[in-house]
């Protein structure tokens, strides 16, 4: 087991820890780009406009009723055809290619982002009406109350549930494996097939996955007790 | 996309539905059962008790559904002495190896639900029930877990419709449930899209329902949150006075 | 204002065909294979692709004088992915089946292996005699009655293939109904659970259970029963390429004609396979 887990040409240990460092970039641009993507949805949501809310409510829908597995099946075979008939209707005719990568972080990344959209609209309605009166009553124009008073408790309410958001994020990835691209979950699968060790090299991905996910939860606890700096506890 | 192709393609995928009820009812079932006990456990003043519980729902909380999956799957059977012993009846079978991850996954997340439903019953309500009389395991039937879950009833919701999406994953280790048959079904067609957009609305369906059952679940349960006749009216006055 | 509209339609349409042509010269191939197929195509230690049809494809690629990128691609998305574009040629030990023929073309094929079932060295099974090779095309009637016999033989087990696979296909057509047949993702899936005693047999080219069985990792197996060819497993194995690339279909027709012709695949296959699985001409 140490020598299939080893370093070096015989061993596998090498090619698992870089396979983890693409599952935690394919997981970090999903992240961001849900966290663009939520907050332009909860901003409809919240909007005046009956259409944008509408067109938000059936995107947060869609996305999180129908498996994360057929997200990412839908854009792997069906995402360059899209992109080919937008592109023809400017009279591009090549193909047009997308990576495994790119493929994997946007099919998170819009999954995540109907995660994030609930997220931020809660954190944006938890926001005490009052504290926004009192900032009115100082005068301050909407951009320095946006600033001053909203941001920053947006970002506290928010925060322990982006943390879970980003959890739900690196576990996805394990299903990107399908699209060929090496993260933790495919190199786990290609040494078990390849070695007949099937459970030495789950537990292997296990452990790697436990690592990534704790490390980060351990960050984002900081992140939180930062945000909250402010604030009085019992 | 040719609809006479995807109307034939949902035939054959709704003949999935019934393996996919199955496996979400299945593992649900014993899953809430074993989270009730996970949270009682972690919730337990003995310290070893709660550390195995925590240490569980570390494990399956903190990985992929995928690799837990694979590992019971794929994994245990690497063992003879597992292949030899009483379990292998059960996980010899694809089946049983699902519903055995399925449930050990959703129990972990659903136990976190359950505790947080717990502690999030009011002090007072216990405090009542002490003076009523009431100890330990009966003050726990009667006044703590109803409340619990009557509190825990909408995350637990989320939890079911992730139950339902997680079942696609049954048909990485043969079973052929929706995702299985649509797999099949773009082996001997090779239109991906056109497949998986059916797949998908199946399920989109199934927990499009199953979040309105919840909800009509939640509105049943809490009759004492609800807005008697005439309410808002006294609401007003209130807010004159 | 007209004048203009007619400037940017002709100037557009000619960056269209100008795209066209480029998209038409074939400089650089993109090319995909399973990546655990062993020995055909696997993916080793180091993370990198290796086996016969990446030694092969490199080959090709020299004769062709044409610079090729190889990528590994999972078998059940390996024909949609070609016909989406994501890659150009398919060389992954894929038969060449009328079926597949409606989606996409064909190569002329580089080698021929025929199907062969494996079964667990302590299962009954094992006992099946093994027998010399029907063609269900040439050899109809003969060939149909040994799947008569194998049915009887097999009645009520669990048989595996890999999904999308002539041998799945195989089992479809004849013994549907009678076992039980399991699809798995990749073939190096159903030797666990061929092993793990989860299936009672399966079904693959004898062109991956030879050197499979030869390693400590098939020391529990055997293969048993008749090989077939011909019928759901097709003409041979060749490489999969879009039908609209008829120039590219020829290019690698030429090449592969050239490696058998000079000894090149039988090189390559006696190295891989230990014996030769050049298709007859």
């Amino acid at each position: 087991m140490i020598q299939l887990l080893g370093w070096g040409d015989q061993g596998w240990g090498d090619e698992l820890v870089r396979a983890a460092g693409m599952t935690l970039a394919v997981a970090l641009c999903a992240f961001l780009l849900g966290l663009v993507v939520g907050s332009g949805g909860a901003a409809a949501k919240l909007s005046r406009f009956r259409a944008l809310q509408a067109a938000a409510d059936a995107y947060t829908t869609v996305l999180r009723g129908i498996p994360e597995l057929l997200v990412i099946y839908l854009l792997f075979f069906g995402g360059s055809g899209a992109l080919m008939y937008v592109a023809r209707i400017f009279g591009h005719t090549g193909y047009i290619e997308i990576n495994a990568f790119a493929t994997g972080a946007v099919a998170i990344g819009i999954v995540n982002g109907a995660y994030s959209t609930e997220v931020i609209r809660g954190a944006v309605l938890a926001v005490h009406p009052g504290q926004i009166e009192a900032a009115k009553a100082y005068g301050m124009s909407r951009s320095v109350m946006f600033r001053r008073i909203v941001a920053p408790q947006v970002l506290r309410y928010a925060l322990p549930s982006l943390g879970n958001v980003w959890q739900l994020a690196l576990k996805e990835t394990a299903l990107i494996s399908v699209t060929g691209l090496v993260e933790i979950m495919r190199q786990a699968t290609v040494g078990a097939g390849s070695t007949k060790q099937p459970f030495t090299f789950y537990a292997a991905a296990c452990v790697l996955y436990l690592i990534l996910t704790t490390v980060s939860g351990l960050g984002f606890a900081r992140a939180e007790r930062w945000a909250a700096r402010g604030v009085r506890r019992a | 996309m040719d609809p006479r192709f995807m109307w034939e393609t949902l035939g054959k995928l709704v003949e999935g539905v019934p393996l996919l009820f199955q496996l979400v009812t299945v593992s649900l079932a014993i899953g809430f059962v074993l989270a009730v006990l996970v949270a009682l456990a972690r919730l337990s003043p003995l310290a070893p008790l709660s550390r195995a519980a925590a240490g569980y729902v570390f494990f399956f909380r903190g990985t992929p559904l995928l690799v837990q999956v694979f590992l019971i799957y794929y994994g245990l059977s690497q063992f003879p002495e597992i292949r030899a012993s009483f379990l292998w009846p059960f996980l010899r079978q694809p089946y049983w190896c699902a519903i055995l991850a399925f449930t050990l996954n959703t129990a972990a997340y659903g136990s976190e639900i359950i505790r947080g439903g717990i502690q999030s019953v009011p002090w007072g309500q216990i405090e009542a029930g002490r003076a009523a009389g009431m100890s330990g395991w009966l003050l726990m039937r009667r006044i703590t877990l109803p409340i619990a879950l009557r509190q825990a009833l909408p995350a637990y919701g989320n939890e079911m419709i992730l139950m339902v999406k997680a079942t696609s994953l049954a048909s990485i280790i043969t079973l052929m449930e929706v995702t299985g048959i649509a797999h099949k079904i773009i082996s001997e067609t090779y239109r991906a899209v056109e497949v998986f957009v059916v797949a998908g609305s199946i399920y989109l369906l199934i927990n499009f329902l199953l979040t309105r059952a919840v909800k009509q679940v939640e509105w049943w349960l809490s009759p004492h949150l609800r807005d008697a006749p005439g309410a808002a009216v006294k609401e007003e006055a209130a807010l004159v006075h | 204002m007209q004048q203009r509209l007619i400037a940017v339609v002709a100037g557009l349409a000619l960056a269209a065909t100008a795209g066209a042509a480029e998209a038409k010269d074939w400089k650089k191939v993109k090319i995909a294979t399973e990546g655990a197929y062993e020995p055909w195509n696997f993916t080793n230690a180091q993370g990198k692709l290796e086996g016969f049809e990446v030694d092969l494809a490199n080959d090709l690629c020299k004769r062709m004088k044409v610079e090729c990128e190889i990528v590994a691609q999972d078998w059940d998305g390996i024909i949609p992915s070609l016909t989406a574009g994501k890659y150009d040629v398919i060389i992954a030990g894929m038969s060449i089946t009328a079926k597949r023929k409606e989606v996409i073309d064909f190569s002329v094929p580089y080698a021929q292996t025929p199907a062969m079932l494996a079964v667990l060295k302590s299962s009954p099974l094992a006992k099946i005699p093994t027998d010399k090779n029907y063609d269900l095309d040439k050899n109809k009637a003969e060939a149909e009655k040994q799947v008569e016999k194998l049915k009887a033989a097999l009645k009520g087990k669990v048989i595996g293939a890999q999904v999308s696979t002539t041998h799945a296909n195989f089992l479809e057509a004849y013994f549907k109904g009678i076992v039980d047949i399991r699809t798995y993702k990749t073939t190096e899936q159903h030797d666990l659970d061929l092993t793990a005693g989860r299936i009672d047999g399966a079904y693959a080219s004898i062109g991956y259970w030879k050197p499979l069985l030869a390693k400590p990792a098939g020391k529990d197996l055997v293969t048993v029963g008749p090989t077939f060819t011909g019928g759901p497993f097709g003409a041979g194995v060749g490489a999969g390429i879009r039908k609209a690339d008829a120039d590219l279909k020829k290019m690698f027709d030429g090449a592969i004609t050239a490696a058998a012709k000079d000894g090149t695949v039988k090189k390559l296959s006696m190295k891989w396979f230990k014996f030769d699985i050049t298709p007859e001409q």
